[in-house]
Protein backbone atom coordinates (compact mmCIF):
# COMPACT_ATOMS: atom_id res chain seq x y z
CA UNK A 1 0.00 0.00 0.00
CA UNK A 2 3.00 2.26 0.79
CA UNK A 3 4.94 1.53 -2.08
CA UNK A 4 1.80 2.44 -4.32
CA UNK A 5 0.83 5.61 -2.71
CA UNK A 6 4.54 6.55 -2.85
CA UNK A 7 4.80 6.15 -6.54
CA UNK A 8 1.67 7.89 -7.38
CA UNK A 9 2.65 10.60 -5.02
CA UNK A 10 5.76 10.65 -6.83
CA UNK A 11 4.87 10.43 -10.27
CA UNK A 12 2.33 13.05 -9.46
CA UNK A 13 5.19 15.38 -8.42
CA UNK A 14 7.43 15.04 -11.03
CA UNK A 15 4.97 15.34 -13.53
CA UNK A 16 3.26 18.60 -12.18
CA UNK A 17 6.93 19.88 -12.05
CA UNK A 18 7.19 19.22 -15.43
CA UNK A 19 4.21 20.70 -16.07
CA UNK A 20 5.18 24.15 -13.86
CA UNK A 21 8.33 24.41 -16.12
CA UNK A 22 7.86 23.55 -19.40
CA UNK A 23 3.97 23.19 -20.38
CA UNK A 24 3.65 22.36 -24.05
CA UNK A 25 -0.21 23.74 -24.43
CA UNK A 26 -0.19 27.22 -22.29
CA UNK A 27 2.62 29.88 -21.81
CA UNK A 28 0.60 31.36 -19.19
CA UNK A 29 1.93 32.24 -15.64
CA UNK A 30 -1.52 31.08 -14.17
CA UNK A 31 -1.06 27.64 -15.73
CA UNK A 32 1.98 27.28 -13.99
CA UNK A 33 1.00 28.66 -10.88
CA UNK A 34 -1.59 26.04 -10.69
CA UNK A 35 0.13 23.03 -10.98
CA UNK A 36 2.87 24.11 -8.84
CA UNK A 37 0.14 24.24 -5.95
CA UNK A 38 -0.48 20.13 -7.54
CA UNK A 39 3.23 20.01 -7.24
CA UNK A 40 3.35 21.25 -3.45
CA UNK A 41 0.08 19.39 -2.42
CA UNK A 42 1.37 15.79 -4.13
CA UNK A 43 4.33 16.60 -1.87
CA UNK A 44 2.42 17.19 1.30
CA UNK A 45 1.23 13.39 0.73
CA UNK A 46 4.85 12.42 0.43
CA UNK A 47 5.84 14.41 3.27
CA UNK A 48 2.94 12.24 5.11
CA UNK A 49 4.35 9.06 3.72
CA UNK A 50 7.60 9.80 5.58
CA UNK A 51 5.43 10.68 8.90
CA UNK A 52 6.24 14.43 8.45
CA UNK A 53 3.08 15.21 9.34
CA UNK A 54 3.09 18.45 11.02
CA UNK A 55 5.32 19.66 8.18
CA UNK A 56 2.55 18.14 5.60
CA UNK A 57 0.05 20.49 7.31
CA UNK A 58 2.09 23.31 7.22
CA UNK A 59 3.17 22.68 3.44
CA UNK A 60 0.03 22.56 2.54
CA UNK A 61 -1.28 25.66 4.50
CA UNK A 62 1.74 28.32 4.25
CA UNK A 63 2.85 27.10 0.91
CA UNK A 64 0.18 26.14 -0.89
CA UNK A 65 -2.01 28.84 0.96
CA UNK A 66 -0.52 31.94 1.49
CA UNK A 67 2.35 31.90 -0.86
CA UNK A 68 0.59 30.84 -4.07
CA UNK A 69 -2.17 33.13 -3.40
CA UNK A 70 0.56 35.75 -3.09
CA UNK A 71 1.91 34.45 -6.73
CA UNK A 72 -1.50 34.84 -8.12
CA UNK A 73 -2.09 38.13 -6.82
CA UNK A 74 0.55 39.42 -8.14
CA UNK A 75 0.06 37.42 -11.80
CA UNK A 76 -3.11 39.77 -11.65
CA UNK A 77 -2.26 42.72 -10.68
CA UNK A 78 0.85 42.83 -13.43
CA UNK A 79 -2.11 41.73 -15.55
CA UNK A 80 0.28 39.40 -17.84
CA UNK A 81 -1.29 39.12 -21.26
CA UNK A 82 -0.34 35.66 -22.66
CA UNK A 83 3.35 35.41 -23.57
CA UNK A 84 3.90 35.97 -26.77
CA UNK A 85 6.07 33.41 -28.26
CA UNK A 86 9.56 34.58 -28.53
CA UNK A 87 12.81 33.72 -30.55
CA UNK A 88 14.04 31.21 -28.35
CA UNK A 89 18.14 31.37 -27.99
CA UNK A 90 18.87 27.66 -29.14
CA UNK A 91 22.40 28.10 -27.91
CA UNK A 92 20.83 29.16 -24.18
CA UNK A 93 18.22 26.11 -24.32
CA UNK A 94 21.29 24.03 -25.36
CA UNK A 95 23.60 25.05 -22.37
CA UNK A 96 20.55 24.73 -19.94
CA UNK A 97 20.08 21.49 -21.18
CA UNK A 98 23.00 19.94 -20.59
CA UNK A 99 23.53 22.04 -17.52
CA UNK A 100 20.73 20.50 -15.76
CA UNK A 101 21.58 16.67 -17.75
CA UNK A 102 25.15 17.15 -15.90
CA UNK A 103 23.46 17.89 -12.50
CA UNK A 104 21.17 15.31 -12.26
CA UNK A 105 24.12 12.54 -13.54
CA UNK A 106 25.75 13.58 -10.99
CA UNK A 107 23.46 13.64 -8.55
CA UNK A 108 22.04 9.89 -9.58
CA UNK A 109 25.76 8.39 -9.88
CA UNK A 110 27.01 10.02 -6.22
CA UNK A 111 23.86 8.22 -4.94
CA UNK A 112 24.55 4.89 -6.79
CA UNK A 113 27.79 4.74 -5.60
CA UNK A 114 27.14 6.33 -1.63
CA UNK A 115 24.02 4.06 -1.22
CA UNK A 116 22.85 6.27 2.09
CA UNK A 117 20.17 4.11 2.86
CA UNK A 118 21.74 0.53 3.38
CA UNK A 119 22.38 -0.59 6.28
CA UNK A 120 20.45 1.56 8.22
CA UNK A 121 17.75 0.88 11.34
CA UNK A 122 14.58 0.68 10.75
CA UNK A 123 12.96 4.46 10.98
CA UNK A 124 11.52 5.44 14.32
CA UNK A 125 10.75 8.92 14.38
CA UNK A 126 7.35 10.79 13.88
CA UNK A 127 6.93 14.21 12.98
CA UNK A 128 4.20 14.95 14.94
CA UNK A 129 2.75 18.52 16.29
CA UNK A 130 4.41 17.24 20.34
CA UNK A 131 8.01 15.73 19.51
CA UNK A 132 8.32 18.95 16.45
CA UNK A 133 6.97 21.49 19.49
CA UNK A 134 8.80 19.84 22.13
CA UNK A 135 12.40 20.40 20.06
CA UNK A 136 11.26 23.78 18.88
CA UNK A 137 10.81 25.42 22.17
CA UNK A 138 13.46 24.08 24.02
CA UNK A 139 16.85 23.31 21.41
CA UNK A 140 15.74 25.43 18.76
CA UNK A 141 14.77 28.62 20.78
CA UNK A 142 16.83 31.05 19.83
CA UNK A 143 16.67 30.31 16.04
CA UNK A 144 12.67 30.28 16.59
CA UNK A 145 13.00 33.87 18.08
CA UNK A 146 15.61 35.02 14.97
CA UNK A 147 12.72 33.74 12.76
CA UNK A 148 9.84 36.29 13.82
CA UNK A 149 12.32 39.05 13.72
CA UNK A 150 13.04 37.69 9.96
CA UNK A 151 9.36 37.93 9.50
CA UNK A 152 8.93 41.73 10.55
CA UNK A 153 12.09 42.69 8.73
CA UNK A 154 10.80 41.58 5.18
CA UNK A 155 6.84 42.55 6.39
CA UNK A 156 8.72 46.37 6.83
CA UNK A 157 11.02 45.96 4.01
CA UNK A 158 7.66 44.87 1.41
CA UNK A 159 5.63 47.82 2.73
CA UNK A 160 8.60 50.36 2.05
CA UNK A 161 8.90 48.75 -1.74
CA UNK A 162 5.09 48.74 -2.36
CA UNK A 163 5.20 52.22 -1.67
CA UNK A 164 4.09 54.12 -4.71
CA UNK A 165 7.04 56.59 -4.81
CA UNK A 166 10.53 54.65 -4.43
CA UNK A 167 12.78 57.86 -3.43
CA UNK B 1 9.46 -3.74 -0.89
CA UNK B 2 8.36 0.03 0.50
CA UNK B 3 10.67 2.94 -0.55
CA UNK B 4 13.83 3.48 0.90
CA UNK B 5 15.67 7.01 1.31
CA UNK B 6 17.09 6.40 -1.97
CA UNK B 7 13.80 6.84 -3.55
CA UNK B 8 12.92 9.83 -1.94
CA UNK B 9 16.44 11.45 -2.92
CA UNK B 10 15.88 10.50 -6.29
CA UNK B 11 12.68 12.33 -6.83
CA UNK B 12 14.28 15.40 -4.96
CA UNK B 13 17.20 15.08 -7.58
CA UNK B 14 14.22 15.38 -10.30
CA UNK B 15 12.41 18.43 -8.76
CA UNK B 16 16.00 20.30 -8.67
CA UNK B 17 16.91 19.74 -11.59
CA UNK B 18 13.38 20.60 -13.13
CA UNK B 19 13.38 23.56 -10.82
CA UNK B 20 16.99 24.68 -12.33
CA UNK B 21 15.99 23.55 -15.81
CA UNK B 22 13.51 26.69 -15.51
CA UNK B 23 15.46 29.35 -14.22
CA UNK B 24 17.82 28.99 -16.52
CA UNK B 25 15.46 28.52 -19.69
CA UNK B 26 12.48 30.42 -19.10
CA UNK B 27 12.04 34.09 -19.85
CA UNK B 28 9.23 35.34 -17.12
CA UNK B 29 10.46 36.85 -14.09
CA UNK B 30 7.31 34.92 -12.49
CA UNK B 31 7.59 31.69 -13.80
CA UNK B 32 11.31 32.09 -12.80
CA UNK B 33 10.24 32.77 -9.15
CA UNK B 34 8.14 29.40 -8.86
CA UNK B 35 11.04 27.07 -9.99
CA UNK B 36 13.06 28.62 -7.76
CA UNK B 37 10.51 27.75 -5.32
CA UNK B 38 10.38 24.17 -6.60
CA UNK B 39 14.27 24.29 -5.82
CA UNK B 40 13.34 25.12 -2.17
CA UNK B 41 10.83 21.95 -2.43
CA UNK B 42 13.26 19.88 -3.46
CA UNK B 43 15.84 20.43 -0.94
CA UNK B 44 12.85 20.13 1.93
CA UNK B 45 11.88 16.36 0.78
CA UNK B 46 15.33 15.48 0.74
CA UNK B 47 16.07 16.55 4.17
CA UNK B 48 12.58 15.23 5.62
CA UNK B 49 13.81 12.09 3.88
CA UNK B 50 17.20 12.29 5.50
CA UNK B 51 15.28 12.62 9.10
CA UNK B 52 12.86 9.92 8.56
CA UNK B 53 15.55 7.21 7.80
CA UNK B 54 18.54 8.42 10.18
CA UNK B 55 15.55 8.69 13.05
CA UNK B 56 16.69 12.41 13.95
CA UNK B 57 13.94 15.26 13.94
CA UNK B 58 16.43 18.28 12.94
CA UNK B 59 15.87 17.77 9.76
CA UNK B 60 12.20 18.54 10.02
CA UNK B 61 13.11 21.36 12.54
CA UNK B 62 15.21 22.11 9.66
CA UNK B 63 12.59 22.48 7.11
CA UNK B 64 10.42 24.23 9.30
CA UNK B 65 12.65 27.10 9.23
CA UNK B 66 13.29 27.21 5.36
CA UNK B 67 9.32 27.19 4.94
CA UNK B 68 9.32 30.24 6.90
CA UNK B 69 12.42 32.19 4.93
CA UNK B 70 10.82 30.85 1.82
CA UNK B 71 7.98 32.53 3.19
CA UNK B 72 9.57 36.00 3.57
CA UNK B 73 11.26 35.81 0.53
CA UNK B 74 8.87 35.11 -1.57
CA UNK B 75 7.34 37.92 0.01
CA UNK B 76 10.00 40.73 -0.80
CA UNK B 77 10.97 38.75 -4.30
CA UNK B 78 7.12 39.60 -5.76
CA UNK B 79 7.22 43.22 -4.31
CA UNK B 80 10.42 43.70 -5.98
CA UNK B 81 8.90 42.24 -9.52
CA UNK B 82 5.55 44.54 -8.53
CA UNK B 83 8.40 47.74 -7.94
CA UNK B 84 10.37 46.74 -11.49
CA UNK B 85 7.10 46.12 -13.14
CA UNK B 86 5.78 49.68 -12.34
CA UNK B 87 9.04 51.41 -13.52
CA UNK B 88 9.62 49.20 -16.38
CA UNK B 89 6.08 48.10 -17.59
CA UNK B 90 8.07 44.47 -18.59
CA UNK B 91 8.63 41.04 -16.78
CA UNK B 92 10.48 39.27 -19.23
CA UNK B 93 14.23 39.21 -18.51
CA UNK B 94 15.43 40.23 -21.62
CA UNK B 95 14.12 43.28 -21.13
CA UNK B 96 15.65 44.30 -17.52
CA UNK B 97 19.19 44.51 -18.41
CA UNK B 98 20.49 47.75 -17.91
CA UNK B 99 23.58 46.57 -16.09
CA UNK B 100 24.80 45.20 -19.33
CA UNK B 101 27.84 46.74 -20.60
Amino acid sequence: METVLFYAFAALTVLCALLVVANPFSRNPVTSAMFLVLTIVSMAGLFVLLHAFFLAAVQVLVYAGAVMVLFLFVIMLLNVKEEERRKVKLFGMVAGLVAVGAIVAIFLQSLFVAKPGSNLPPPAVEGGVAPLGKLLFTHYLLPFESVSMLLLVAMVGVILLSKKEIK
Amino acid sequence: MTPGLEHYLVISALLFALGLLGVITRRNLLIIYMSLELMLNAANLALVAFSRFNSNLDGQIMVFFIITVAAAEVAVGLALIVAIYRKRQTAQVEDLASLKL
